[in-house]
């Protein structure tokens, strides 16, 4: 493996996880539970798109086979993306949304914060910018999970049932392969063990400040890193894909 | 002060250019007025939301996914400063959600019809943003204070979402013959419920004296709308589309363009609730307030609880 094969593959990773999580944020547009909901969860969902477009330009510039970011973004299929399974979940209902989107922003919040001092400066860069977004919607998951942990006994289980449904996915947002090894050596990302230990602390701390049982799900879910997606993931890509791959010399 | 005088202080001020303001002596029939139009307004906004929404997640490539988020984003904004700015005359926004939720409220009749290519886009923002505009510049004249400042910002907005639709439109149309004919598609669709939204003609819809004297109303309809036609079609000319009137021409003398006649009848059935996506539009607002329910409520008993705590401690 050359560095440039691993910063590419790295690269994917965290763009198509912020792209399809931002997809799946932007469903919600107009559906939300209360107005103010709508601007923030549609505020979220820009910040996403505009981290995945920045991450897969650089992507394709690391590659340097003439991909852009439209051309990564709508033209490889379910095999080809490597965002995290957790991010391809069905909204469900709003406690659902919540558990997942509190659950990846902790760890986007801790992963970015490292990647700030990556010796790749166009990843640092976009760190910088993106680790200040995190914040901010970091801050926003950890209320309302406090608001529908502690707020209602409906809420609760609700939000009880939306986390364990979803605990088998977290795992593998800490699972390192050969990509990873690489690019710690060369002091380009973190970690991931550290990251897993910020993370662990940040939850446990927030769940039971909202009166929540850490799930006791041991069954644990990946592939993401070798393409293998649950069948979400097809209909996302369909939809998302579809007026891009329609009109093949187009230009918008 | 009896409210006769009242009422003649009240034109004075009106008539002076100043604004009113929410702790203001206002006749019942201003205040009543006023709310009507401006939770219509809001309204709009957010039902407005969903045939823009529903391309979010197919927008042809990356830089007009966020774009139309951010204008999207924008929408719900308008919606949020309107409610609040309605909220002053003193009527709370769970109330005003209501009349929407039965049907008692009005939303601009353009939000009726479907979103059926991603050319639609397009043609919102430069038609139907570019409508809202002509109307909304001269209610930022008004006299209502809270109305007129948020009328500022939200025309200030609206005239980005114009010139990203009319962006949209001349990418399509100086595009691949596909494009093109989405375009011109879209075009042919908007056009007449885009000039039939800013309302019925003036000898259909009489404008009082007292709502031009009191400014809620600055303009008549007709003349806004020969204004929207006036600025568009050289719009359209411009990147090679066809407005779908046959009757369409520059009178040289004034430098209007006239026009064929509206079919008022289409409009009369939209407001009616008959259009093609009436029932949609007010089912997806009522499902999204059903399904939230239970997110309000925590929300609100979990600041019950906290605020509890602050008393014991």
């Amino acid at each position: 493996m050359t560095l440039q094969e691993a910063k590419f593959e790295y690269l994917l990773r965290l763009g198509d996880s912020s792209l399809i999580i931002g997809h799946r944020l932007s469903e919600w547009c107009g559906h939300g539970p209360i107005l103010e909901e709508d601007i923030a969860l549609i505020n979220i969902a820009l910040d996403f798109v505009g981290n995945a477009t920045s991450l897969l330009t650089y992507a394709g510039q690391v590659e340097s086979k003439g991909r852009d970011e439209d051309a990564l973004a709508f033209m490889r299929g379910e095999r080809e993306y490597r965002n995290l399974l957790i991010t391809e979940q069905p909204n469900g209902d709003y406690a659902n949304t919540i558990a997942r989107q509190f659950l990846f922003d902790t760890y986007m919040f801790f992963l970015y914060e490292e990647l700030k001092n990556s010796k790749d400066e166009t990843i640092a860069a976009i760190a910088v910018k993106t680790h200040k977004e995190i914040t901010y919607h970091l801050r926003h998951t950890s209320e309302w999970m406090l608001r529908l942990g502690d707020g209602t006994a409906e809420s609760h289980e609700r939000l009880q049932n939306g986390l364990n449904d979803l605990w088998m996915f977290t795992s593998e947002m800490f699972e390192m392969d050969e990509v990873d090894a690489f690019l710690i050596k060369e002091g380009i990302v973190p970690d991931l063990n550290k990251i897993k230990a910020n993370w662990e602390k940040r939850v446990f701390e927030v769940l039971a400040e909202a009166t929540l049982q850490i799930p006791t799900t041991t069954f644990k879910q990946k592939g993401s890193k070798e393409g293998k997606h649950s069948e979400h993931l097809g209909f996302l890509l369909a939809e998302m894909q579809y007026v891009h791959r329609a009109y093949p010399r187009a230009k918008w | 002060m009896d409210d006769a005088k009242q009422l003649e202080a009240f034109e004075a001020k009106i008539a002076s250019g100043a604004k009113i303001e929410p702790k203001d002596w206002m006749p019942e029939a201003y205040r009543k007025q006023l709310i009507r139009m401006m939770s219509q307004h809001a309204h709009s906004e957010i039902v407005g939301m969903l045939p823009e929404g529903n391309w979010i997640t197919r927008a042809p490539n990356l830089r007009r996914k966020a774009i139309l988020l951010a204008k999207v984003q924008d929408e719900a904004g308008h919606g949020l400063y309107l409610y609040s700015a309605t909220e002053t005359l003193g009527i709370d926004r769970s109330e005003l959600l209501a009349q929407l939720h039965t049907g008692k409220a009005k939303y601009s009749s353009i939000f009726n019809y479907p979103t059926l290519t991603w050319a639609d886009i397009g043609a919102i923002g430069w038609l139907v943003d570019g409508a809202a505009i002509m109307n909304q510049t001269a209610l930022a004249r008004g006299s209502y204070g809270p109305y007129c400042r948020a009328m500022v910002r939200i025309c200030k907005e609206e005239s980005f979402h114009n010139r990203q639709g009319y962006e949209i439109m001349m990418h399509l149309a100086q595009g691949t013959p596909e494009q093109k004919a989405l375009a011109q598609d879209a075009l042919n669709r908007w056009w007449w419920p885009s000039i039939m939204m800013l309302g019925p003609s003036d000898d259909q819809s009489p404008n009082s004296d007292q709502l031009m004297r009191w400014k809620v109303k600055m303009e008549s309809n007709d003349a806004i709308r020969q204004r929207f036609i006036d600025r568009t079609v050289p719009q359209a000319d411009f990147i090679g589309l066809t407005i779908p009137d046959k009757d369409m021409k520059l009178d040289e003398k004034t430098g209007s363009y006239t026009h064929g006649p509206i079919n008022w009848d289409e409009f009369f059935e939209v407001i009616k609730g008959n259009g093609p996506c009436n029932a949609n539009r007010l089912k997806a607002r009522v499902d999204a307030d059903k399904k939230g329910a239970w997110v309000r409520e925590a929300a609100t008993a979990y600041a019950a609880k906290r605020s509890k705590e602050k008393l014991v401690a």
